[in-house]
């Protein structure tokens, strides 16, 4: 048992009668979204005793838990659940889940991203649990006129050894929510988990192996008109719109064009959107607006040069749009040319051009990568009805708290009357982190003063930018006689930004050390996707520390080794941005699981490593090749992540990043004429199926005590490298350029 | 606009729709059967797979004119309790990430194993191929898939 403070305020404790009070935020059901943890049907009871913003209890024992964050298939609906019914202690079979509104006056960062949702939650969660078990302890302390520290829990039953006492959780609930939030509690110790680190099922699984409507795109109220968009090619602005032919088709109610940001209007971070303005097609079904959508004539205009204020990370700055069509072809061409340029230091240790200087080898290479777009299975959707005095809006979203801010200065509304729900999200990956489509819904709904859903074609997602930039890197490496890596140099570049993390390994563990990164404005808009940034760095770098191994005549995961070991125990520079011994430490996994040390097992073997996202990833890759084509065979995975909450969960995670970073490693690319997105569905933007996925995968877990981070993002960056390697393995020849698939020139028939 | 009649999930239904319009939009706004799900309207990523007399079938580029007699079955009807093996191998195997994707799995698997109640391993890839996990959950499929096949027997 350990002891902390609470330090909770009664407002972020709200109490059963001031949550009872209605108003527009409980307007729907309450028990609305809940689901049984178990797929046993408990019975509901009539009444709820909130102990905190999280936890209610009914007098039957039931158990009621919020998840706050958005849910976009990381599993944090039933895992961070868990980690509150873990301190509070009650039987996972007696718990139902429940899915919060967007509401920051009572829940801590109600943000699905960046692979942070566990690792923040993980403190106030158990302190939550741990503070509802206590108040309980003191409700039955009072009733049974004994101590509360002579009191027990064992799953959601309340014990008094000494006069043999005993009572529900249920029993004691009406009492425990008139006690005053204590100042201390004690949190479990970890060897004492009984549901953390116990694999739960998806509370939501028997809802989505059904059927039930639990996607935005699902959502239907009565009267509710369809929407539909259409955006222009990149660099370009709507001309004209004739909808002569539309407007007598049948369903159709309206045709009208609407900007989604005003011009004055200060964009926060997640403020991308790629056109501003959009035509709209609105009517009473989706079929319907579809095909009036294919009969309107549009013209477009070139768009001018725009520059807007944006609040960064770092604070407001100018972006400014170019003018222009951009095409692929001048893409690389420019970046070629940048490339030679001199590039901004983002980090110098020693004198590594003197340090190259006396290098006995010096190896360059050079990486690139292209643009990718996220492609979730559930298209781009929002409902929203907006009236005079209220806004409700429900839909895929992973960072309600900015758009948030910025339907409040579109709409004209304060906060208390715009309700965000959290729909169930058909994929995130980042892409749903720019709420543009929920003002877009919003907007339309104004306009047209109904109810109106949103929805996207998959041809308007795939061409609506908030892609994964397009990236190069370019790598030295100079050994000295003893083949040691004496300097390191990276300067990499991107469209719009580069991808280079100057604190991250190999710094630290080279005496002569440089970064240096670059960029190039464009019109063709990007955002988050999976590890940002990372999702190339690592598999430039992996790759190219692979070929400087060879180089030096040493094993990849002993040169490795040797590099963290220096980091650890001789560090240069202060910065650096991991723990050696950690990353070392999955290394170290990877090559007694994969039995690394087998000559046997080494054609066609690759391995890479990475930190990123607060989490450490080791993996190998085992491939073959068949008529040209790579066959992945096994891969894999040493991961430490801290404390695993629901492992069967995490290592689903961990197969499905790694599957994702095969297929993008292979396949992935979007490619842009004059403006115009090359690929428009899945008919000619290829992503991995089945015949490509492995036959095997492996997802090995440090055993660890250390605070859980994240799993969504960290397994993917290193399989770019590991996939490489494997391939150079395979068939000799190094590969630099993703998607590996062109420079393999492998038949593409195989869809 | 015309009135169609049509048997979905053993329940004759009329609605009255362009006769164009693919299954798939019927389901959706029409009879409130949203499990079956839009993905890309092309036949390319299987989504939106139904039964069509027990055959798995892309709904999205269905013309609901071209359904006739036949008897369509979406996941909302594929087993009364949702209890049907595959259903149920995919809960064991705790397969969904997003989730967004697997109606239109299960109902792919379930029409296959129909046909094949002892696939071999490249039979399941081959037979999943047509349907795009985004979360890429491919290695749980075939396992689910697996394991739904041996219950069976």
């Amino acid at each position: 048992m350990k002891q902390v403070q609470t330090n909770l305020d009664r407002r972020s404790f709200l109490k059963a009668s001031a949550m009872a009070g209605g108003g527009l935020m409980l307007s729907f059901s309450w028990m609305a979204g809940c689901t049984p943890a178990e797929q046993s049907s408990l019975e509901i009871p009539e009444e709820w005793f909130a102990l905190n913003n999280y936890i209610k209890i009914g007098a039957n024992g039931v158990v009621s838990l919020m998840s706050s964050n958005p849910e976009f298939g990381s599993g944090v609906k039933t895992s961070m659940p868990m980690i509150l019914a873990e301190e509070l202690d009650v039987n996972w079979k007696n718990v139902l889940v429940e899915q919060a509104d967007f509401f920051p006056e009572r829940y801590d960062r109600q943000f699905t991203g960046g692979s942070q949702g566990i690792r923040l939650a993980w403190k106030p969660l158990r302190k939550a649990g741990a503070t509802a078990r206590q108040m309980l302890k003191e409700a039955a302390a009072k009733s049974w006129g004994v101590p509360a520290s002579e009191i027990s829990t064992e799953k959601g039953t309340l014990i008094h050894k000494g006069s043999g006492k005993k009572a529900g959780y249920g029993e004691m609930a009406s009492a425990a929510a008139a006690i005053p939030v204590p100042e201390e509690v004690s949190m479990k110790d970890i060897k004492d988990f009984s549901i953390i680190s116990h694999s739960k099922k998806n509370v939501d699984g028997k809802k989505i192996v059904t059927g039930q409507p639990l996607f935005g795109i699902d959502y239907k109220v009565e009267g509710m008109l369809i929407a539909t968009v259409i955006h222009p090619p990149f660099g370009m602005k709507i001309k004209s719109v004739d909808d002569s032919a539309v407007k007598s088709m049948p369903g159709v109610k309206e045709v009208l064009v609407i900007k989604t940001l005003e011009s004055d209007y200060e964009r926060n971070f997640f403020d991308t959107n790629a056109f501003n303005e959009l035509v709209v097609v609105a009517g009473n079904s989706t079929w319907e607006v579809i095909n009036a959508k294919k009969a309107l004539k549009i013209e477009y205009e070139i768009a001018p040069e725009e520059s807007f204020v944006m609040a960064g990370w770092g604070g407001k700055e100018t972006v400014k749009v170019p003018s222009g069509l951009e095409s692929s072809d001048g893409h690389r061409s420019k970046m070629a040319e940048m490339a030679k340029k001199n590039a901004k230091v983002l980090r110098r240790d020693g004198d590594p051009e003197g340090a190259f200087k006396k290098a006995v080898k010096v190896l360059e290479r050079s990486y690139t990568a292209p643009y990718l777009a996220h492609n979730c299975m559930e298209p781009v959707n929002c409902f929203a009805h907006v009236t005079a005095d209220k806004a409700e809006l429900y839909g895929p979203i992973q960072a309600p708290e900015f758009i948030m801010r910025t339907l409040q200065a579109r709409l004209g509304l304060p906060k208390e009357k715009i309700n965000i729900r959290l729909a169930r999200m058909g994929g995130g990956f980042g892409q749903r982190a720019y709420g543009h489509h929920m003002v877009e819904a919003a907007v339309i709904s104004q306009r047209l003063n109904a109810p109106v859903k949103m929805v996207y074609t998959r041809e308007e997602d795939m061409t609506n930018g908030i892609y994964r930039p397009t990236y190069t890197a370019t790598y030295r490496a100079g050994l000295d006689e003893n083949n040691n890596l004496i300097a390191f140099h990276v300067k990499g570049g991107g469209i719009p930004e580069h991808a280079v993390h100057a604190d991250r390994f190999p710094a630290g563990a080279v005496d002569h050390y440089l970064a240096e990164g670059w960029e190039i404005n464009s019109n063709i808009s990007i955002g988050a996707f999976r590890a940002p940034g990372s999702n190339f760095i690592a598999g430039a770098e992996q790759s190219f520390l692979d070929e400087v191994a060879e180089l030096a005549g040493k094993d990849p995961i002993e040169f490795r080794l040797e590099l963290l070991d220096r980091a650890l125990n001789n560090p240069v520079g202060k910065n650096n941005d991991y723990d050696a011994a950690r990353y070392a430490g999955v290394l170290k996994l990877v090559r007694e699981k994969s039995n690394w040390s087998d000559q046997q097992n080494s054609k066609g073997r690759g391995v890479a490593a990475y930190f990123c996202h607060n989490t450490y990833v080791a993996q190998v890759v085992d491939l073959r090749m068949e008529k040209n084509n790579p066959v992945v065979d096994k891969v894999i995975a040493a991961v430490d992540c801290g404390v695993v909450i629901n492992p069967d969960a995490a290592a689903n995670m961990g197969e499905g990043g790694i599957i994702d970073g095969i297929g993008n490693a292979l396949f992935g690319e979007m490619t842009f004429v004059d403006g115009v997105p090359q690929k428009n569905n899945f008919h000619q933007y290829r992503m991995i199926r089945q015949k490509e996925a492995p036959t095997s995968i492996d997802v090995h877990f440090v055993s660890s005590e250390e605070d859980p981070t994240g799993l969504g993002e960290p397994l993917f960056p290193p399989v770019f490298a590991a996939v490489a390697n494997a391939l150079y393995s395979a068939t000799g020849r190094r590969l630099y350029h993703q998607p590996f698939v062109n420079e393999l020139k492998l038949s593409k028939t195989s869809l | 606009m015309e009135k169609i009649s049509l048997n979905v999930n053993n329940k004759m239904v009329s609605v009255e729709v362009d006769p164009n319009t693919p299954v798939l939009w019927v389901l959706r706004d029409h009879l409130n059967l949203a499990g079956t799900k839009y993905g890309c309207g092309v036949a390319q990523c299987g989504a939106c797979t139904i039964h069509l007399d027990g055959e798995a079938t892309r709904s999205c580029i269905l013309p609901v004119s071209s359904v006739g007699d036949k008897k369509i079955t979406t996941i909302e009807g594929l087993s009364a309790q949702g209890d049907h093996p595959v259903q149920q191998a995919w809960l064991e195997h705790d397969v969904a990430q997003c989730g967004y994707c697997q109606a239109g799995q299960i109902m792919t698997a379930a029409a296959f194993l129909k046909k094949n109640p002892d696939p071999s391993d490249e039979e399941i890839v081959s037979a999943m191929n047509g349907n795009i996990c985004r979360c890429a959950t491919y290695m749980r499929i075939r396992q689910a898939i697996k394991t739904a096949a041996a219950a069976e027997k």
